[in-house]
């Protein structure tokens, strides 16, 4: 099964990044955009066949290692 | 008195602290690999600056599940001083050790020059030879120095007196200027500036030597 794990800075955390990446499209004349926030797409593509059971593995792997629970929120979506 | 290094593949400033450790201490620390399980009876653990495993994935992030690492926690648990220099910082952080995390800085550039610097507090066993409000010229050399903890956490580290250092001037955007942390023992210290690399006349100043020498004197 392949699980997709965004994550994302949580709400109030700063992101010069993102805040650089809107200053480059606006000076290439992209207009109108109000906020860019940059984040990480992880694809992992597990064993486990019950998708209860592979959220929950995803998940435990999110609050581990994959995201920082002090500075990231992440979602977890699976697809056959 | 023993001290140990820890040493990750993309560790840079592992000989360098083992160096500064010398020149207080008189014998070299231990150097001690990532993937070793057991550390022996210690007095100090350093987790240098780097690059561990290239920054993958988040400063720190592969290096704070690395196998010593799990022996790093139960000795900090038990009150082992464990000093963290820049990469060690992060690292720290990734591991719990310490709260908050390191961001990228503000300036999004690698910032390598000395910078100002100002000690919280004297008592610990961290900065005994340095007085409460000194100012420092210590360098730092990071692109993720910017400290970053909700309001809740940075007003109870203020409260229980866990900021060891400032910068005097906020080069990374570091919430409140904060360059270095204590856990709530004061056995843990993190901090993104290399004290290490000021601790011998020949480098151009002696600021960082006190940190090590108070260890040694603590220690010993």
């Amino acid at each position: 099964m392949k699980a997709k794990v965004h994550i994302t800075l949580k709400n109030g955390v700063l992101d010069p990044q993102g805040k650089a990446v809107q200053h480059a499209l606006a000076s290439l004349g992209f207009e109108g955009v109000n906020d860019v926030r940059q984040g990480k797409f992880i694809e992992l593509d597990i064993n486990e066949t019950d998708r209860a059971k592979a959220k929950e593995q995803v998940e435990a792997m999110c609050r581990t290692l994959l995201a920082n629970t002090v500075i990231e929120n992440y979602t977890v979506e699976l697809a056959d | 008195m023993k001290a140990a290094v820890i040493v990750f593949p993309g560790s840079n400033c592992d000989r360098d602290v083992a160096v500064a450790l010398k020149a207080s201490m008189g014998h070299m620390p231990l150097m001690v690999w990532h993937r070793d399980t057991e550390l022996p009876l210690l007095d100090l653990i350093v987790v240098p600056g780097g690059f561990s495993y290239g920054d993958y994935l988040r400063s720190g992030a592969m290096a704070a599940h690395s196998p010593i690492m799990r022996e790093v926690k139960t000795r900090a648990e038990q009150g082992v001083p464990v000093l963290g220099i820049c990469n060690g910082f992060q690292i720290l952080t990734e591991a719990g050790l310490l709260p908050g995390a390191l961001m990228r800085n503000a300036g999004l550039k690698f910032i390598c020059r000395d910078v100002g610097l100002t000690v919280e507090h004297s008592d610990s066993i961290f900065t005994a030879k340095y007085e409460a409000g000194q100012s420092l010229r210590i360098p730092v050399a990071h692109h993720d120095g910017n400290y970053f903890a909700d309001e809740e956490t940075l007003n109870r580290i203020e409260g229980n007196g866990q900021v060891a250092f400032r910068y005097a001037e906020n080069i990374n955007g570091s919430a409140r200027n904060i360059a270095g942390v204590y856990n709530e023992k004061r056995n843990v210290l993190g901090m993104m500036p290399h004290p290490e690399r000021l601790a011998d006349p020949e480098l151009g100043g002696t600021d960082g030597k006190p940190m090590f020498d108070a260890l040694v004197e603590a220690l010993s």
